[in-house]
């Protein structure tokens, strides 16, 4: 659609600069500080991510304390919990999540599972992550400044997020929304760069159809991302301007503490438009890679050929286009039409069918293959089934006279933590014990990532299963207290205190036991099992570098051709039960009797 | 929000078609090899197809601003600005810059050096010409006392005109990149190449202004 520029004035062709060498580092600093190689760019993003998921986690206990025992600790004042929320919300799905599944898986696998030596633009990408860290720095900064951080929850919808009496109304809004515009440019240019290396940075043979599910997830979430991100940064802009110069985009006319504001004449569900228009897809853009990486690791550890791969492609760029209609779903009790609610009540139901779609091929992918029960393989089976639950509840808050009276109960808090917090999770810590052999050279500890999965599954359901059923009675998310004087009030059953107080306790102790998966991970580093090469067997082409960990340029004087897909497990009449994606048909014998399908 | 959706579905059909033309109904499983294959060629150099995506990211970044123009519009306090004459002139200097652009890109393929620094040059000129004029504007706008506070209609017009001159702004890092290729004589490929997206970028700010200037005046 963009077709300027290709004039045909000129007699020669177009000028095809030849592919610039591949950045070669010269010093300790460029080679692991302002890296420009993908390999190192995706640690540091995930270093970055990891760390400020800490800090996420940590405000979620404080959350939690005051939930489960309120009025013991006097340092969580309701404005300190608000920030807290906050804070919470925003560092998982933007900071962690995204910033990890894309920048962090991204810019690790795409060049090696595309069969390139670097992303396209490797400068770019260094620039990308450096930006990032600002736009965390920024958000940590906002802890230590008068006023603290914003306390408008994480959609910080107007107008309260910039009135007085909201916790961090002035530098602490300003200086978040400053952070989120600097987080969006950065990833901006690092989704240029997953783009087009998937696009134009294939090696031979790999075609669109020959992708590993892994990257058709990241690549659709990149497209999807790139295409959102910008309502959240108009949105991001204009409250700057309304805090900052005193426009009025979004304010309406308020008295605030008994004085007549400035402002008049906005709308506040503009910005929620605007947000939640970034804000849907946002989902799928964590979900995306997510989807893409289960699959793969659901294949190698069940050696079986995912099941119905052109299905699980489509389903994956259906969800994706269908996610940008589906965005006024978290707006039914703002008030808006009732036909609107129809539409999108009847666009969310229908984006149920390609993700419904995806579920039951990863349960026909395992079904009667030869299943090692592997610590990623326990992972994405803990993703399968949490997915499910969460995308279930997901499917009652999709209709309008369901989520009327659910919304803002801590039904919804337990419908998105099961399936935008616990999912993902679940698929980044099944990708890490999957990977981390490749990055390492060394293999993760068995026993303690059986520990560390059955501590984070079962614990993750103690804490949700229940903020489901007291959602149900009615208990209302953001309360800083349920209580009225020392007793609850009079809609919430006494019971619901006793529930609060053992949810909190699991939360801390599953907070506590992931100490037990940073323990392997160090631990590993170093006096971890020495990894053979491939040691799942897997038929992607990451596992078939020259070196593991692989080095810089990742693949040897020549990249690897590709002649099939990614997923030739099991494959009968041939030796081994699976066969990399690069291996010549010629050079191995039995394989000319693969037969189709 | 409808303007941002026809956006959004013209950028769909777009990669739709692309995905279906190419093959995306291979059976990936039943083919094997390496020869004839349907590698989804876009015959660009990947310097170009990044730019063209940013484009088109940007372009979805302005039709959520505008969007969002019309909807604050039906809000009722809307009082429209009376456009700035000045804003003619820039429109002028904009098309002059992106014509010097075209002329330096046209020069520099036909391997003329010469005129292909004075089109860069020019090209420069007119659009930090164009910048001064915007600000300009935004002087003469302050001192008719529409200040950006005032009405959303005034915010709207110096939002929109910093996050176009923002962008132009960015454009000239680029074209001081050019220009510096330019001057020591480096390989011509790689001139031409820079030239080739410089020209790309500033005919699409011409657009976007050309949008933005239209939505001004037609409100």
């Amino acid at each position: 659609m963009v077709d300027i520029g290709n004039t045909d004035i000129d007699a020669l062709p177009v000028a095809e600069v030849e592919e610039a060498d591949l950045y070669h580092a010269k010093s300790w600093i460029t080679k692991y500080v302002f890296s420009q190689d993908a390999k190192v760019i995706a640690i540091q993003y995930s270093g970055t991510a990891i760390a400020i998921g800490l800090v996420g986690l940590v405000l979620s206990w404080m959350m939690r304390i005051q939930l489960g025992f309120p009025e013991v600790f006097s340092f969580i004042s309701p404005e300190a919990y608000y920030q807290f929320i906050t804070m919470h919300g925003m560092i998982m799905v933007i900071y962690l999540l995204t910033a990890l599944f894309l920048g962090g898986f991204g810019n690790y696998l795409i060049p090696l599972m595309v069969g390139a030596r670097d992303m396209v633009f490797p400068y770019i990408n260094m620039l990308s992550y450096w930006i990032y860290l600002l736009a965390v720095l920024i958000l940590v900064s906002t802890f230590f400044i008068p006023g603290g951080p914003t306390g408008a929850g994480w959609t910080l919808y107007p107008p309260q997020a910039i009135l007085e009496g909201t916790p961090g109304s002035d530098l602490g809004i300003i200086l978040m929304l400053v952070s989120l515009a600097l987080f969006i440019v950065g990833f901006t240019m690092g989704g240029l760069n997953y783009v087009v290396t998937v696009l134009q940075g294939r090696t031979r043979g790999m075609t669109m159809m020959r992708l590993p599910l892994t990257i058709w997830g990241i690549f659709t979430a990149t497209v999807l991302a790139l295409f959102a991100f910008p309502a959240l940064f108009v949105g991001a802009i204009m409250m700057l301007l309304d805090q900052v110069l005193g426009t009025s985009f979004f304010m309406p006319a308020i008295v605030s503490f008994g004085e007549h504001l400035e402002y008049g004449g906005g709308s506040p569900i503009l910005f929620q438009h605007l947000f939640w228009f970034f804000g849907h897809p946002e989902v799928y853009i964590v979900a995306l890679p997510a989807f893409g990486i289960v699959s793969d690791l659901i294949s190698a550890h069940s050696r079986r050929n995912i099941f119905g791969y052109r299905m699980m492609v489509w389903a994956i760029v259906a969800i994706g286009a269908i996610s940008f209609v589906v965005w006024a779903h978290h707006m039914y009790v703002s008030g808006m039409h009732p036909a609107f609610g129809f539409f999108f009540a009847t666009t969310t139901l229908i984006i149920a069918i390609p993700t419904a779609l995806k579920v039951y091929n990863w349960v026909l992918t395992i079904w009667r293959g030869n299943i090692h029960f592997t610590i990623p393989m326990l992972f994405s089976l803990g993703f399968i089934v949490t997915f499910l639950n969460g995308g279930i509840t997901g499917l009652f808050l999709g209709n309008v006279v369901v989520d009327v009276p659910l919304s803002d109960t801590m039904f919804v808090v337990a419908h998105f933590h099961m399936v935008m917090g616990v999912a993902p999770l679940m698929v980044v810590f099944g990708a890490i014990y999957h990977w981390f052999p490749l990055m390492s050279g060394r293999m993760l500890h068995v026993g303690l990532g059986k520990v560390h999965f059955w501590i984070t599954f079962l614990g993750a359901y103690s804490i949700f299963l229940p903020l489901h059923y007291i959602g149900l009675l009615g208990v209302p998310r953001r309360y800083f207290e349920l209580n009225v004087g020392g007793t609850p009030a009079d809609f919430i059953p006494a019971s619901v205190g006793q529930l609060n107080a053992f949810v909190t306790v699991i939360t801390l102790l599953v907070g506590v036991a992931q100490i037990i998966f940073f323990i392997n991970l160090f631990w590993s580093l170093r006096y971890g099992k020495k990894s053979e090469k491939n040691p799942w067997n897997a038929t992607s082409l990451e596992w078939q570098t020259p070196d593991m960990p692989p080095g810089h340029g990742n693949w040897g004087p020549e990249l690897p051709p590709v002649y099939r897909w990614a997923y030739a497990y099991s494959v009968p009449g041939f030796a081994t039960d699976f066969i990399p994606q690069n291996v010549a048909p010629s050079t191995m014998p039995g394989l000319e009797n693969i037969e189709d399908g | 929000m409808i303007i941002t959706l026809i956006f959004m579905l013209a950028v769909m059909i777009t990669i739709g078609r692309w995905l279906y033309l190419n093959d995306l109904t291979t059976k990936s499983w039943a083919v094997e090899g390496i020869e004839n294959m349907p590698r989804a060629e876009i015959k660009l150099p990947k310097s170009k197809l990044g730019l063209f995506v940013f484009i088109t990211v940007i372009t979805g970044l302005f039709s959520l601003l505008i969007s969002a123009y019309y909807m604050r519009m039906g809000f009722g306090d809307w009082a429209a600005l009376p456009d700035p004459p000045i804003l003619w002139l820039n429109t002028a200097i904009i098309i002059l810059s992106s014509a010097a652009f075209q002329w330096a890109q046209i020069s520099a393929r036909q391997l003329n050096m010469r005129r292909a620094r004075i089109g860069l040059s020019l090209a420069g000129l007119f659009a930090v010409l164009f910048l001064a004029g915007q600000l300009l504007a935004w002087r003469q706008m302050t001192e008719l006392g529409y200040f950006a506070a005032s009405n959303p209609a005034n915010a709207f017009f110096y939002l929109i005109t910093a996050l176009h001159g923002l962008h132009l702004i960015g454009g000239l890092f680029a074209w001081a990149r050019t220009g510096g290729k330019l001057l020591r004589g480096n390989d011509t490929s790689k001139i031409r190449a820079s030239l080739d997206m410089c020209t790309v970028y500033w005919h699409f700010l011409l657009l976007v202004w050309v949008a933005l200037f239209s939505l001004l005046l037609a409100t």
